[in-house]
């Protein structure tokens, strides 16, 4: 089949592309004719021939693209008529090619108001890579510019003088404002406003009668007889369709231009399509490149054997205009019956939106952005998916504020390039991408495909809400189960624990589970069995089913050595308890660090050696600090009014009764406190999972921030409350968090998932929503009567003690693989592989 | 299988490996990971060392099923590995070496090579 393509434009390089693509298109013959010297060049960013970029940097692809596949390309060879009757063209320089099918991409030209004096010297239109080559070399002389047209083309032609050094120039717009047929009057004055703030002049309502001058232009003349010396005029006030083929060759054209199409863009003539800015299509002219593109789809598919239709396009579009996002989408101007428009204006800023609404402020219809278009993807999948708007519709556009958390926060509000395995080098993309073209639909399947969460594992919970969101985006129904064992998610294997009275994992497993378990139900189970009873953990054959480092109460550090971290409530500690740590990690040779939560953490301690050191411990009056579990690690504190001479309140104090009262609470993700005794907050309280600032009238209690590796700051859930509501609040809040929290999964990101956010979290825990609040006070005073220190247990314990050691048949000796080196007068674990 | 030049080293009593968990057992200079899988009456053995990161640490990890596949997990980035056959089933980490197992009047035996 013989294809003949006219017109080798930005569209109808698209269109050899797509042709190209389609299998079908093999045995196809393909030849191209050209009016310009170039082959297609991206003409959408032809302003940026002026800040270095070359005509070749412009271009959609190098001359040879063409050879290489087999299209036989003729630049600067216009078609100068078609015969429908043989079904040939001939070119300006006398070619005559026959097809079977021909697409015109002829395009648009300028279009040039019918003002007398365009003719002379110093007016130029704004299309090609000649008329800029022709501007610069004009440029040069040219002290005053101006440009006729105020939409999208003129500002782009008014960017191009400013590029040229004409920066002295007027920019002429026939209608009332900038812009008009995407921004409303109050965008247009916004926009209006920034420009005029880098020196352009800006007159509408002006309709331009005469262009002044004998040979070159001097100036022009409007309808209101004012005038404006100009010496160099660019016109960009709009497009014309190319259709003068078209009409030479008896198809059917519009009346103000245009080759007339069908929704398979097929014009009178049936083996003739039209896409494009040529095409008119069900009265409309489609003056961008997406458009455009999506014309060349249809037609490729079509004449290819898939037949497509093209139906219209959404106009919706983002641009940077001379430094300035204007943005609109939908139907950016609609009013009247059954629509509510919410705009935000704020002159000072330099920024207008405006959104549309339906009646019943659920549906998104249109909308506006001047001078700041970050929302416009999500505004535009909030339009085109019809997503319901939140309850305060307004939120979409003022986003978080005011103790609002941002509704879009968590992992499903991340770019696709955003890395979320840093080991790996993974991002989020991948991800999806390995859910959704690949199938993967376990977090395992996932790292067996992308290798994210192979490292150190942190983003495994990511992965999973990943994996998640994509599953549900294809319309793929899941229950958040906690893995092949458990058809449950961590909420309802909670209640139903507690329900069946269920005090060990096998217990659990037998009764609400199958198979035998694994490395992702066990510790999960086993926290809920904690949370609930608060037994201790090693006990009734629960130990092996604890994730390790609670099986051996110690975190397991690099070459199989275990760290030991006593508690140090509040980081206060006595010169006497400071000594016996000294001597104990002297005595077991252990290395010894301040953590980040104001305590002492001692390194490389064999196996075989934690009870005696925790024996040692507990003598002194230390007690286990929880470091290897997931619970309350420390409630960190400044160190207040006793000593500070700004501290409103004693944060030593209060921080020392938190972190007893939940010290050992077993919870879904590791447990983080602070209590600041003034606003300077040195204690860092915003950044924890609860924390507390003294205000002059008592207390501000914080929640659901975080550190590590997506930080938030912590939401304010009450103000100036007293001590014992301030517990009686944590009480209940981690109660909550603790029963309803998937595995593995922190406050802060607790919240995001929260359907309601901060506000919903408000109603359960300060006006009691749920009406839980008096039970979980409850459950929380029995986790503080029924608390004992674990290793208190477990040195005392002779079946629990004997677990400690490295080898079941040689229980005296120690792991001989484990090397320390030398550093810094301390030890370190040798480096592995 | 095990093969007929095959000894049997004594590794410790049964009640000396808790249930559903496993113990290091030192057989001259090397260490093997012993398991006591009770949900399934079984019991299996492989190398102490995970091939990840080369740590002595298997027999600390936690044992479970993938499908009917018995596994455990390294404690130091659970990677898990077929207790029945030692393949690695996350990733792409090097297999590990497995043993036989018997118990006899309480005591457990693990099958060396000869």
């Amino acid at each position: 089949m013989k294809i003949v393509i006219i017109g080798n434009g930005m569209v109808g390089y698209k269109f050899c592309e797509k042709l190209l693509s389609k299998e079908a298109s093999s045995s196809f013959q393909i030849t191209v004719f050209g009016e310009e010297i170039r082959p297609a060049y991206d003409r959408v960013h032809l302003s940026e021939f002026f800040s270095g970029k070359s005509a070749e940097d412009l271009a959609m692809a190098p001359a040879n693209w063409y050879s290489d596949n087999n299209i036989i390309l003729h630049l600067g060879d216009p078609i100068a008529q078609i015969n429908t009757t043989t079904k040939t063209v001939d070119s300006h320089k006398g070619l005559t090619v026959s097809y079977d099918i021909l697409v015109m991409a002829t395009g648009s030209a300028a279009f040039v108001p019918p003002i007398p004096g365009t003719e002379k010297d110093g007016v130029f239109i704004y299309r090609t890579i000649e008329d800029l080559e022709l501007m610069t070399a004009y440029a040069k002389k040219a002290k005053k510019g101006a440009v006729i047209g105020g939409g999208l083309l003129g500002l782009e032609a008014a960017k191009a003088m400013i590029d040229l050094g004409v920066s002295d120039t007027s920019v002429i717009e026939f209608a009332p404002r900038l812009m008009p047929r995407q921004i409303d009057d109050a965008g247009s004055n916004v926009l209006k406003a920034k420009l005029e703030s880098i020196g352009l002049k800006i007159l509408t309502n002006k309709n331009t009668a005469e262009i002044l001058g004998s040979s070159c232009i001097s100036g022009m003349q409007f309808s209101d007889d004012s005038k404006i010396e100009v010496d160099m005029l660019v016109i960009s006030a709009g497009i014309k369709p190319r259709d003068e083929l078209a009409k030479l060759a008896g198809l059917e054209t519009g009346q103000r231009g245009g080759i007339v199409v069908n929704d398979q863009l097929q014009t009178s003539d049936p083996s003739i399509y039209a896409i494009g800015e040529c095409a008119l299509h069900r009265g409309m002219i489609y003056g961008l490149v997406a458009p455009g593109y999506e014309m060349a789809e249809v037609v490729a598919a079509t004449i290819t054997g898939t037949p497509k239709t093209f139906t219209g396009f959404d106009m919706s579009t983002k641009l940077k205009l001379i430094g300035v996002d204007v943005a609109s989408f939908g139907d950016a101007f609609l009013s009247g019956n059954g629509v509510q428009s919410i705009a935000i204006n704020d002159t000072h800023k330099g920024i207008y939106k405006r959104i549309n609404i339906s009646a019943d402020g659920k549906t998104l219809l249109g909308g506006i952005l001047v001078g700041e278009a970050e929302q416009y993807n999500m505004l535009l999948q909030t339009f085109k998916n019809k997503v319901i708007l939140p309850p305060n519709p307004e939120d979409v556009i003022l986003g978080a504020r005011g103790g609002e958390t941002d509704t879009g926060a968590g992992v499903t509000a991340l770019p696709d390039d955003a890395l979320i395995c840093s080991c790996e080098a993974v991002t989020k993309g991948m991800i999806c991408n390995s859910v959704s073209e690949v199938g993967c639909e376990t977090v395992d399947a996932i790292k067996k495909c992308t290798k994210a969460g192979t490292g150190c594992g942190g983003c495994v919970p990511m992965l999973k809400d990943l994996m998640q969101h994509t599953m549900k985006a294809q319309g793929k129904l899941i229950r958040n189960v906690l893995c092949e064992h458990f058809n449950y998610s961590r909420q309802e294997l909670f209640d139903l624990v507690k329900i069946h009275d269920l005090k060990t994992y096998d217990a659990v497993l037998d009764k609400l589970g199958n198979g035998h378990g694994c490395e992702v139900c066990k510790p999960a189970v086993s926290s809920i069995v904690a949370s609930l009873w608060n037994e201790m953990i090693l006990k009734k054959g629960n130990a092996t089913a604890q994730d390790s480092n609670d099986r051996f109460l110690a975190n397991i550090q690099k070459g199989g050595t275990y760290s030991v971290v006593p508690r140090i409530p509040g980081g206060e500690i006595t010169p006497d308890k400071l000594i016996v740590i000294g001597e104990v990690a002297k005595k077991y040779n252990l290395y010894t660090k301040i953590t980040g939560g104001q305590r002492i953490d001692m390194f490389g301690a064999h196996l075989s050696d934690l009870p005696k050191i925790w024996e040692a411990l507990i003598a002194a009056g230390f007690e286990s600090g929880h470091a290897y579990g997931k619970s309350l690690r420390t409630v960190k504190s400044c160190v207040g009014s006793t000593w500070c001479r700004f501290g409103l309140h004693d944060s030593v104090s209060f921080a020392i009764k938190v972190e007893e009262r939940y010290r050992g609470l077993r919870s879904p993700h590791k447990l983080k406190s602070a209590v600041s005794g003034c606003i300077r907050e040195c204690a860092e309280a915003q950044s924890k999972d609860f924390g507390i600032i003294a205000t002059e009238k008592g207390w501000n209690l914080y929640v659901c921030g975080n550190g590590g590796s997506k930080p938030q700051h912590a939401l304010l859930l009450a103000s100036d409350v007293d001590e014992e509501t301030c517990i009686k609040l944590i009480d209940r809040f981690l109660m909550f968090y603790v029963k309803t929290a998937d595995p593995l999964t922190r406050t802060a990101t607790w919240l995001n998932k929260m359907e309601g956010g901060i506000d919903y979290l408000k109603s359960v825990v300060l006006n009691d929503a749920l009406g839980m609040n008096a039970l979980w006070e409850d459950e929380m005073n029995h986790h503080v009567a029924t608390y004992e220190c674990e290793w208190k247990v477990a040195v005392e314990t002779p079946e629990i003690r004997k677990r400690f050691n490295h080898f079941v048949n040689a229980p005296e000796e120690k792991d001989p693989t484990v090397h320390f080196e030398e550093m810094r007068e301390q030890k370190r674990a040798k480096e592995w592989k | 299988m095990v093969a007929a030049t095959t000894t049997w080293f004594y590794a410790c009593l049964a009640e000396d490996v808790p249930e559903n968990g496993g113990v290091c057992v030192k057989y001259n200079n090397e260490q093997i990971a012993l398991f006591h899988f009770a949900r399934l009456n079984e019991w299996y053995a492989t190398q102490n060392e995970c091939p990840h990161r080369n740590q002595m640490a298997l027999s600390r990890g936690m044992i479970g099923t993938q499908g009917d596949e018995p596994k455990v997990a390294c404690p130091f980035h659970k990677k898990t590995f077929s207790l029945k056959t030692g393949e690695c089933l996350s990733g792409d980490e090097c297999a590990i070496k497995t043993y036989a197992v018997k118990v006899e009047d309480g005591k457990v035996y693990i099958a060396i090579p000869g």
